[in-house]
């Protein structure tokens, strides 16, 4: 029997569009953050610099909320996603 | 002594401007820790007749360099009477343009309405309303451009409330760099400065600051500095090849051009607090990587740049101030 992939909606912030065809959102395979963005990826790698370290590692600046909440104030990369969750990448807030 | 002979000590002191003759003339600070660290690195050493300075813009009454603006536009929109006839003031912003024209607003009695990511840090927003601006939240995700957007929209379908103050486009925004920020640096360097490295947000400091002192000092060297990709952790500077180009912006004008990664400009700033006891935010992290980028590549000369704002209003960044080491991968 197939599983059932957990899926859920990222939304893409406008500076990072260039890179998703011009997609604002992307549905991800989700079950928790950490797989959200490995599928994100997977969709579109031209992402990966914008987003992950050489080594790896969510850049530290990124920000991904989960509803009002960052992601750092809850477990992570190991925060859970359920199938109705929507996950926002957040940009900085440039100018003035 | 009557109360009718007081008199205040300090005569500067402008009973009638209050908060606004407070504005500008801030310290000139040398940075001397972080660059001899360069040198001891080896890699960039800095020669002895090589020096840097930080114009430290959070001595403003409203704690950044946008009082400067803030106030010149304030100012203007009184004098030719687009304000103070009860119109609301109207303006986008990433949080320092929206405490100043705050600060200056509760100060004179303009009411100020400011259209604002709602990603904006915390910090940001509580002091936007203890000064009593009324705030409207955009969509995060449209960043900086979204709420210029929005405040357009707001302008446009309410033209009897609001006077729209358009930072990014309003000349008041350079002019007031130009009649105060580049007269002090070339006060303060006694006219020896050689290279002004300024970040942009809506270009108004790199501009005004920069058509003042190329007109004193024509061999100066204007270098702008921005982020180095679109999506960027530098708050309150803008990539400009993928943001709304502000209207003051003359791509022309700064003679070169740096581009700084944001992990560079955090580990600048906690060596800013850390090395120089400047508690500074991540645009003069960054600031502070370009100058000495363009210091390193000097035999002698006078780098000045401008420290926009102090770090209280990154504090609930807590990764970025706790980290035990420099963050920086390289």
């Amino acid at each position: 029997m197939r599983e059932r992939l957990n899926m859920s909606i990222l939304k893409i912030p406008t500076p990072l569009r260039s890179y998703t065809n011009g997609q604002a959102e992307v549905t991800v395979n989700g079950g928790t953050v950490a797989s959200a963005m490995t599928s994100l990826i997977e969709q579109y790698p031209a992402l990966k610099p914008h987003l992950f370290s050489e080594g790896g590692d969510l850049r530290a600046f990124v920000n991904l909320f989960l509803g009002e909440h960052n992601i750092k104030d809850l477990q992570g990369l190991e925060t859970p996603l359920g199938e109705s969750d929507r996950l926002i990448l957040i940009p900085s807030i440039a100018g003035g | 002594m009557t109360l009718l002979d007081f008199q205040l000590a300090d005569s500067k002191t402008n009973l009638l401007d209050g908060l606004a003759s407070h504005a500008g003339n801030t310290p000139l600070l040398p940075l001397r820790r972080v660059t001899l660290r360069q040198a001891q690195g080896g890699a960039l050493g800095l020669p002895p007749r090589v020096k840097i300075f930080a114009k430290a813009e959070w001595f403003n009454p409203g704690g950044s360099v946008k009082d400067r603006p803030a106030l010149n536009i304030i100012q203007n929109a009184l004098a030719n009477g687009d304000l103070g006839s009860g119109k609301r003031l109207l303006d986008s912003t990433s949080g320092n343009m929206g405490i100043s024209y705050a600060t200056f607003g509760a100060a004179i009695g303009i009411p100020v309405t400011l259209a604002i990511p709602a990603s904006a840090s915390p910090e940001r927003l509580t002091l936007l309303r203890a000064l009593g601006a009324e705030i409207i939240l955009t969509d995060p995700s449209e960043g900086s451009d979204g709420a210029i957007l929005a405040a357009r929209q707001l302008a446009e379908d309410n033209p009897d409330l609001y006077w729209y103050a358009n930072q990014y486009g309003n000349p008041a925004n350079w002019q007031a760099h130009y009649l105060s920020t580049g007269p002090e640096i070339f006060a303060q360097t006694n006219g020896q400065v050689t290279h002004f490295v300024a970040g942009l947000g809506t270009s108004g400091t790199l501009m005004g600051t920069g058509r003042y002192l190329r007109e004193r000092l024509p061999n100066v060297k204007i270098i702008s500095m921005q982020p180095d990709a679109a999506f960027h952790g530098l708050e309150g500077l803008k990539h400009m090849p993928s943001a709304i180009r502000p209207g003051i912006y003359d791509e022309s004008f700064a003679g070169s051009n740096l581009e700084v990664r944001t992990e560079a400009a955090h580990e600048m700033t906690l060596r800013l607090a850390r090395e120089e006891g400047l508690f500074v935010g991540i645009s003069s992290g960054a600031a502070a990587v370009a100058a000495l980028e363009i210091a390193s590549q000097l035999d002698e000369g006078v780098v000045v740049t401008i420290f926009p704002d102090a770090g209280y209003k990154y504090l609930s960044d807590k990764a970025l101030w706790e980290s035990p080491l420099p963050k920086g991968e390289g």
